[in-house]
């Protein structure tokens, strides 16, 4: 990788990519979460090992093979991504077809929605989330727009961007980001964030697919870190639609992404030591977001806690909350609670202390218990 | 030039022109309403581009849109009934002055610079098709500082994209003349390593040949190429602009007097005996009697129904709720 003389941001990269391939095991288990993967999937086929990075690679494939007209594009992607998403493809289908972009966000995604507009299918990879900030007018202004102001003359439906989300560790202001709820104030986009490999790989396939421009934020902190029997085959897992990964019945948890394993783990605390028993959801998808199941569940449980690493105000968990409580309101039994990042830049040596993690989640609980 | 070409030409400004000073009446009568940007004085600009692209090249503009939706094909009518925000507009009556669309045509864009990008996009597509199709990218001197547009300059040299840049330079970026905002104003050098070519943009066999030739260079796969067309527009900025505070009266009469494109073309033909004083008369009284009835229609056409108000967020999927300003008011979203 062409790493040298191309100054701070991209040395940053460098070491960030060090330290993540590097960490030491101590390290890793210092992680504020314990991943845990889903259950082999049965109905797509032969499966194969892979962490979160091979699984959207086995999914940008799949992409690529079917449709003709797909084109991968982005800063460093043809040697494969500062995260190996894409390593490969290039070699695989064509230059042509998967290439390099200058540094140069808002041009990026103009560029792709400009694809988009022509039928053909875009995947744009902004190299952080935090990079993403420069092409918002694009996303917000242009892509998520261009269908609703040409009464849907014209649309950029087949434009999909990818980009790494969330704390990782030691990614400091500018490498540790949740900006789903700025792209959820903006209907005619969607923005989805999986919870691992399995999931990435059929939500990708399906954002790629989707007629609507697509934000895709994966959580890179498991881009390692989490392995599952992925399916080799393509396949769809639908948008806008959470799932209920454990049935529970006196709180329900709201996750998605990394935080969602967070969760998981909350909920084992809370039988354990408390006897609660919770509902685990993963919101997957953040716009448009799958409101039913979320209040069928707290119209069972009577309370929410809802859990994102972005800072608090503002953050998507004030929309859900407010959403339940008009929907739910005389079925709740103590105030919905957010449990999030602290209304602060995302804090580099303060960040085991800024992520809401299971102890937060857990007290969050059992405050909501004795209300 | 051939006699028929000029007409055609003629007749299409002349209709330009005249649907703009429709749209300046209309709209002081507050029965267009909002954001409207008129072309008048640039005429030269949208006609003679088009008569040297095809109609299967691509075209992508910003805000002053209406003679680009016109020339790409669409009716007077439907452009002045989306200004009125009629069913009929060309958009339904849901993108207004800055947001009209033909085929080929990708708008009418608001933000400024924002679809310079996009552009290359479309261009690359064409590249990537290999259907000998390019893209016309315009943008304003206004629009020529902003960052987006030197990222979408390397891209499109980089990767040799059939893109013509374009910046319509009417001298004003808003109130700001552009000796005061550009530290050169020499728009069609700014691609540094593209080739670009300064032409007269009231002169519309200048720009048809112009954009010929940077057509040509375009599909014979040399990239892209920059063209500055120096123009003038005769309003304001906007509606809310009288354009008369940042620069003279007079100096606005000597570009009519002086540079008018429909003059310029009119005393052109007549002085080579291609047409005669009379018969282009009867054009304009042609013209004037398509703008007037396309008023009418634009008038009188009904508003679109406030389920619209729902519609196009997201692609036909099953119709679902929009939420509206409280937790009573829901829209059905179609489409």
């Amino acid at each position: 990788m062409a790493l040298a003389g191309l100054g701070l941001r991209r040395a940053a990269v460098s070491t960030l990519r060090l330290s993540l391939t590097t960490g030491s095991p101590s390290r890793r288990r210092a992680a504020h979460f314990t991943f845990q993967p889903d259950p082999e999937p049965t109905q797509y086929g032969q499966t194969q090992k892979m962490n979160l990075f091979q699984s959207i690679t086995s999914a940008l494939d799949n992409a690529l093979s079917r449709d003709p007209t797909a084109v991968i594009f982005g800063e460093d992607v043809s040697f494969g991504g500062v995260f190996r998403c894409t390593v490969g493809l290039r070699d695989k289908f064509g230059k042509d077809r998967v290439f390099n972009t200058p540094l140069c966000e808002q041009g990026i995604v103009g560029f792709g929605i400009g694809i988009a507009v022509t039928g053909a299918t875009a995947i744009a990879e902004i190299q952080f989330a935090d990079y993403i900030y420069p092409a918002f007018d694009q996303i917000v202004n242009e892509a998520a727009k261009y269908r609703y102001r040409s009464g849907d003359l014209f649309n950029c439906g087949s434009l999909t961007i990818r980009a790494p989300w969330g704390c990782v560790g030691h990614g400091a202001l500018y490498h540790s980001q949740s900006p789903e709820a700025f792209f959820a104030h903006c209907p005619g986009l969607k923005v989805v964030v999986p919870r691992g490999p399995i999931e990435a790989k059929g939500l990708l396939l399906s954002c790629i697919e989707d007629k609507n421009p697509c934000i895709f934020f994966e959580p890179k902190i498991m881009y390692r870190a989490a392995v599952e029997q992925v399916p080799v085959d393509p396949y769809c897992i639908p948008l806008s639609q959470a799932e209920v990964l454990q049935d529970g019945s006196d709180v329900t948890l709201v996750a998605w992404g990394t935080q969602v394993h967070v969760i998981k783990e909350v909920a084992v605390m809370a039988q354990e030591k408390l006897g609660v028993s919770c509902e685990i959801i993963d919101l997957k998808t953040i716009l448009p977001w799958d409101v039913e199941t979320v209040c069928k569940s707290v119209a069972k449980t009577g309370r929410l806690l809802i859990t994102h690493e972005a800072p608090v105000t503002g953050g998507f968990a004030s929309e859900i909350s407010s959403t339940v409580q008009e929907e739910c309101f005389l079925n709740l039994e103590a105030p919905i609670t957010r449990v999030c990042g602290y209304d602060t830049p995302f804090p580099h040596i303060f960040e085991p202390f800024y992520i809401p993690d299971k102890w937060k989640c857990y007290d969050a609980v059992r405050k909501m218990i004795n209300y | 030039m051939t006699r028929e070409q000029g007409l055609q030409y003629y007749k299409t400004m002349q209709t330009i022109r005249r649907m703009e000073l429709k749209a300046d009446q209309l709209y002081k009568q507050k029965i267009i309403r909002g954001f409207c940007h008129l072309y008048d004085g640039q005429e030269a600009c949208c006609v003679g581009l088009e008569a040297a692209i095809n109609r299967t090249d691509h075209l992508i503009t910003a805000y002053r849109a209406h003679g680009f939706t016109y020339t790409r094909g669409i009716p007077v009518r439907e452009i002045l009934a989306e200004l009125t925000g009629r069913i009929s507009g060309c958009a339904k009556g849901k993108g207004g002055s800055m947001h009209m669309y033909a085929k080929n045509f990708y708008g009418g864009n608001g933000i400024v610079g924002a679809q310079v990008p996009l552009g290359a996009g479309i261009a690359l597509a064409c590249k990537y098709f290999g259907k000998d199709e390019i893209c016309v990218t315009l943008y304003g001197d206004g629009a020529a500082n902003q960052g987006q547009i030197f990222e979408t300059f390397n891209m499109a040299a980089l990767w040799k994209l059939p893109c013509i840049f374009i910046c319509e330079n009417n001298r004003y970026g808003m109130g700001t003349s552009v000796e005061r905002a550009a530290a050169s104003t020499d728009y069609y050098k700014r691609g540094d390593f593209i080739p670009g070519l300064r032409v007269d943009g009231m002169d519309v066999l200048a720009v048809r040949e112009a954009t010929k030739f940077a057509a040509d260079h375009c599909r014979a796969g040399k990239g892209p190429i920059v063209m500055e067309l120096q123009t003038y527009r005769y309003h304001g900025h906007s509606m809310s602009d009288p354009g008369v505070s940042y620069r003279t009266r007079e100096e606005i009469q000597e570009v009519r007097s002086k540079s008018d494109p429909i003059t310029l073309l009119k005393d052109r033909m007549v002085n080579n005996n291609l047409a005669s004083v009379e018969e282009l008369k009867e054009i304009d009284v042609e013209v004037r009697k398509e703008i007037e009835d396309a008023a009418q229609f634009a008038t009188t056409d009904p508003e679109p129904p406030l389920e619209e108000l729902g519609n196009h967020i997201y692609y036909k999927e099953a119709p679902f709720e929009v939420r509206g300003p409280n937790q009573w008011t829901r829209y059905k979203s179609v489409g």
